[in-house]
């Protein structure tokens, strides 16, 4: 996470400097569509259920599943390589009917 | 780990040399065969990782054992050609298309499938035993080639390695959680245990990565060799996972597969892409390197599981006497 002392430092405990930490973090993560492949997330994120219960991702780095076929989801288990799974790397524009 | 039993003259030489009952190496280079040239090969290496008990480190750069580690290499590296082809000059721009075709095309023996559905208890535990060679040092061959690099690739691959350490977690190492399969079935934990029990075949897949690791000039080898174990793991993984659970592996016995489908999933991405990708573009000339490193790892794996699946298939151990 980026230093954010200085303003931080001032301000009280648990308001904005919070809030504003809970952005940033949330703005430094990043998720990105891999070729045939699923979606890595990195940085600073948090998985969980519509409860919000958490849903332990045990690393770093991780892949979710974007093929539909994994095993483990919402994480990819390589399954998408048997279905033959094809997807680009950018957002899809669906052509004009 | 102790000095292992020589399988020939070179390798007896070796460790004649490192034990102390020899002062000087014979002027022969020549294996005696694949078995004599792989361990010795394996036995010059092991100086560069835990090196051996009694041993005196300095013999890593003993400039008489690199002569004949290097006449070793040379041979070894003439088999590579043979089997995987050589290198080739290729576009940079295309290496993680290629790598994904390469993996695709991998039609070697399947060992998983076998270890699926109907390996028995005792040729599981063979699988393993021969693994363990690598897996009780896994990830260490491809951290040698970080000061290596720079950028993107540099930090695509301690993406990689951070996972394989467990995230500084000791437990979590994979390492260690293959400890916990070899425990279920009663193996010793210690590191180079079973180098005495496994064969050339075995031997080769690990020396091919010291063969990398250690030389500056087979660094992208050594990536594309990353690229070819990660983006063979997650499915071979999960099938290892099915087959210890049809045996009754518990769920500690079982962790390090089911860890792999997982952790390999996000790392054969970073690998084709991130990491070999990336190093292709910054090093074009070496583009091929990558692909040739990936070509040996897979040919040398598809020949370590038939030699397993010829010993099974005729009733025998795969593991020497």
């Amino acid at each position: 996470m980026p230093d954010d002392t200085g303003d931080g430092d001032r301000l009280p405990a648990g308001g904005l400097a919070g809030r504003l930490a809970g952005i940033r973090s949330a703005m430094s993560s990043t998720i990105i569509p891999y070729e045939d492949g699923p979606l890595i997330v990195r940085g600073d994120f948090e998985i969980v259920t519509p409860d919000g219960a958490p849903i332990e991702a045990g690393r770093a780095t991780v892949a979710l599943c974007r093929c539909g076929k994994s095993a483990i989801k919402p994480f990819c288990d390589g399954t998408h390589k048997v279905i033959n799974f094809r997807a680009g790397t950018d957002r899809v524009t669906p052509p004009p009917r | 780990m102790k000095l292992p039993a020589p399988r020939g003259a070179v390798s007896t030489a070796v460790i004649d040399l490192l034990g102390g009952k020899a002062a000087t190496l014979p002027r022969t280079t020549t294996p005696d065969d694949d078995e004599d040239l792989h361990l010795a090969l394996f036995v010059c290496y092991e100086m560069a990782y835990r090196g051996w008990d009694g041993v005196d480190d300095r013999w890593e750069w003993d400039p008489e054992l690199l002569r004949l580690r290097a006449a070793l290499e040379q041979r070894f590296e003439a088999d590579l050609h043979a089997l995987a082809g050589p290198p080739e000059h290729v576009d940079p721009e295309t290496v993680p298309h290629r790598l994904t075709e390469l993996v695709t095309a991998d039609d070697g023996p399947s060992l998983s499938g076998r270890l699926r559905s109907r390996a028995t208890y005792e040729q599981f535990r063979e699988f393993v035993t021969h693994r363990s060679v690598y897996h009780l040092r896994e990830a260490d061959p491809h951290t040698y080639v970080i000061p290596r690099l720079a950028g993107r690739p540099k930090a695509a691959l301690i993406e990689i390695q951070l996972d394989e350490y467990g995230g500084g977690v000791v437990s979590k190492m994979h390492q260690e959680l293959f400890k916990r399969t070899m425990s279920w079935f009663g193996l010793d934990l210690t590191y180079g245990a079973y180098v005495d029990a496994v064969p050339a075949a075995t031997l080769a897949t690990n020396n091919v990565m010291s063969l990398f690791a250690l030389h500056r000039r087979n660094r992208a080898a050594l990536l594309g060799h990353l690229a070819a174990y990660e983006m063979t793991s997650s499915i071979p993984n999960r099938a290892y996972a099915g087959g210890l659970r049809r045996l009754g592996g518990d769920a500690s016995a079982t962790a390090f597969y089911d860890e792999h489908v997982e952790a390999d999933a996000v790392h054969e991405q970073i690998a084709a892409h991130d990491l070999c990708g990336s190093f292709a573009v910054a090093e074009p000339e070496l583009a091929g390197d990558v692909l040739y490193g990936a070509r040996c790892a897979l040919a040398l794996d598809a020949r370590w599981a038939g030699t397993v699946l010829a010993s099974w298939d005729a009733g025998r151990s795969s593991l020497r006497e």
